[in-house]
């Protein structure tokens, strides 16, 4: 058997280790050795992006990254992302807009909303559309998808006016 | 996913070393938004992957009065965020622009779309077009090769056991140049191109007259193409509808397309003569300084 590594990543902001053969994807290592399970598996081949996570402040589908290529990396996954025990405004957005029903593709757009935000505070409906397109619904019809994420780029914008 | 070892070299002597020692059973590994589907769905079989991230040849991005060097490893978002490539390699930048969602974006390079060599690989026309040479490490140093005779066959390229590619190089474009690529596709993004077409063309300074053009066509023949027959009728013409007509109906003789799931070979030659005149209109557009509003999808 392939000799198993130790991968050294920081997840959330805690430094973590974790044990992998070569073979196994981030996504794999994620769900079933640090049994961090709000990062989901759709599709497992790069098409659906329920599995997307924050790489070194870049979104990326961790199906199609192996657990090795880790090393070093800044890691962020939904458990990360609301603040103690209150949600962040892309998460109360999603809940307050209905924007999910099964809910299984709903950490993927998450991630990926918060970073469209993180590069663009300020989208436009076609812009959210086109950057959440590697993300797939098939409960949603998108529609309330988009106005959540209208709604949260919103009230953060707010929020950043009332803190100056 | 079959069992594999992992290796990431830091420098290409060490790379190329181990390629040769595992030469039957290696493969490199870049964004993996190819290949690690691949591995798991056991169409390739290599046991020892190689990952290329960590070289610094393959992360070059470099643009100057020579030209661009574009590291085989750079993702495709990177490109797309070069204001160099927006300015004077546009066609480039269009192609990274829809590989994918923003998440396969932040992976897959332009070096792993070449070297997958599918025949509807995106960047490759725009590659072609902007006269890009490969650049191959190998045990016995350097190669290059023209990006038109990199691939061979669907998913065969020029690489010989041990070797890899390392970056691909564009000449620096003459003033009033300019590029673009455009694939059609049945939805607004994430899917494979029936047809892509990239154009790459240098205007009299006036902006009146064609005086180099190179066109190339993805998705209709085994490998991307060079359609040489239909750059030539480019070149000396004023730029008028005619011109850019003529180029277009010689690009449709050019294209070689099957029939599959996504259009019979006689749509993809339709299609190949009118993507090849809104492609080549564009590339005008850009030649003469004017900005391009083609969003892919609309
Ligand atoms: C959801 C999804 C959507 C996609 N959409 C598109 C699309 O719209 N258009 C499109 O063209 N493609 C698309 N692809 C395919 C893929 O993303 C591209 O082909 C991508 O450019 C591959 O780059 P990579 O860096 O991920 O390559 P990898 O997967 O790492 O490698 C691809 C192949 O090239 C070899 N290789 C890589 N680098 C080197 C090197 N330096 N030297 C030698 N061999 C090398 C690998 O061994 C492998 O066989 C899509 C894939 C997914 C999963
Ligand atoms: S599970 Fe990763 S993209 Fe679908
Ligand atoms: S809510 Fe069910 S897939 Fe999106």
């Amino acid at each position: 058997m392939a000799k198993k590594r130790i991968v050294s990543t920081t997840i959330n902001g805690d430094v973590t280790e974790f044990l992998c053969e070569p073979r196994q994807t981030l996504l794999e290592v994620l769900r079933d050795t640090l049994h961090l399970t709000g990062t989901k598996e759709g599709c497992g081949n790069g098409n659906c992006g329920s599995c997307t996570i924050s790489m070194n402040g870049r979104p990326v589908t961790s199906c199609l990254v192996l657990a090795v290529e880790a090393e070093g990396a800044d890691l962020r996954t939904i458990e990360g992302v609301a603040r103690g025990s209150a949600l962040d405004e892309v998460q109360q957005a999603f809940l307050e807009e209905a924007a999910l029903q099964c809910g299984i593709c709903t950490p993927g757009f998450i991630m990926q909303t918060e970073a469209l935000l993180a590069e663009n505070p300020d989208p436009t409906e076609e812009e959210v559309r086109f950057y959440l397109a590697g993300n797939l619904c098939r409960c949603t019809g998108y529609d309330k998808i988009v106005r959540a994420v209208l709604s949260a780029a919103r009230k953060r914008r707010m929020t950043a006016e009332a803190a100056k | 996913m079959h069992e594999i070892d992992y290796e990431s070299p830091t420098s290409l002597a060490d790379a190329v070393a181990i390629l040769q020692k595992n030469r039957e059973s290696v493969r490199c590994l870049a964004g993996g938004t190819d290949l690690i589907d691949h591995l798991r769905t056991g169409r390739i079989d290599a046991r020892q992957i190689v990952d290329v991230k960590k070289l610094p040849e393959l992360q070059i991005l470099e643009a100057g009065p020579e030209g661009l060097r574009l590291g085989a490893a750079v993702c495709c978002r990177s490109v797309c965020a070069h204001a160099a490539i927006q300015q004077d390699y546009t066609a480039l930048a269009d192609s990274g622009a829809i590989i994918g969602g923003i998440q396969i974006q932040n992976r897959a390079s332009l070096g792993g779309n070449l070297c997958n060599s599918g025949p509807a690989a995106d960047s490759i026309p725009s590659m072609v077009a902007l006269s890009g040479i490969c650049v191959i490490a190998g045990p016995d140093g350097l190669r290059e090769v023209p990006v038109e005779k990199f691939c061979v066959a669907p998913g065969k390229n020029v690489l010989k056991p041990g070797e890899l590619l390392v970056e691909i190089r564009f000449p620096k474009p003459a003033a009033h140049s300019g590029s673009h690529y455009r694939r059609f596709i049945p939805r607004n993004e994430m899917d494979i191109a029936v047809v892509g077409v990239a154009a790459a063309v240098t205007l009299s300074a006036d902006g009146s007259q064609f005086v180099a053009g190179r066109i190339s066509l993805g998705a209709v023949g085994p490998t991307p193409l060079l359609a040489e027959e239909a750059s030539t009728k480019l070149i000396g013409k004023p730029v008028n509808d005619d011109a850019i007509a003529a180029a277009a109906a010689a690009a449709r003789e050019l294209a070689a397309p099957i029939s599959d799931m996504r259009g019979t070979a006689d749509y993809r030659k339709h299609l190949t003569e009118v993507l090849t005149r809104r492609v080549l209109s564009a590339a005008v557009t850009r030649a003469r300084g004017g900005k391009v509003d083609h969003r892919p999808g609309w």
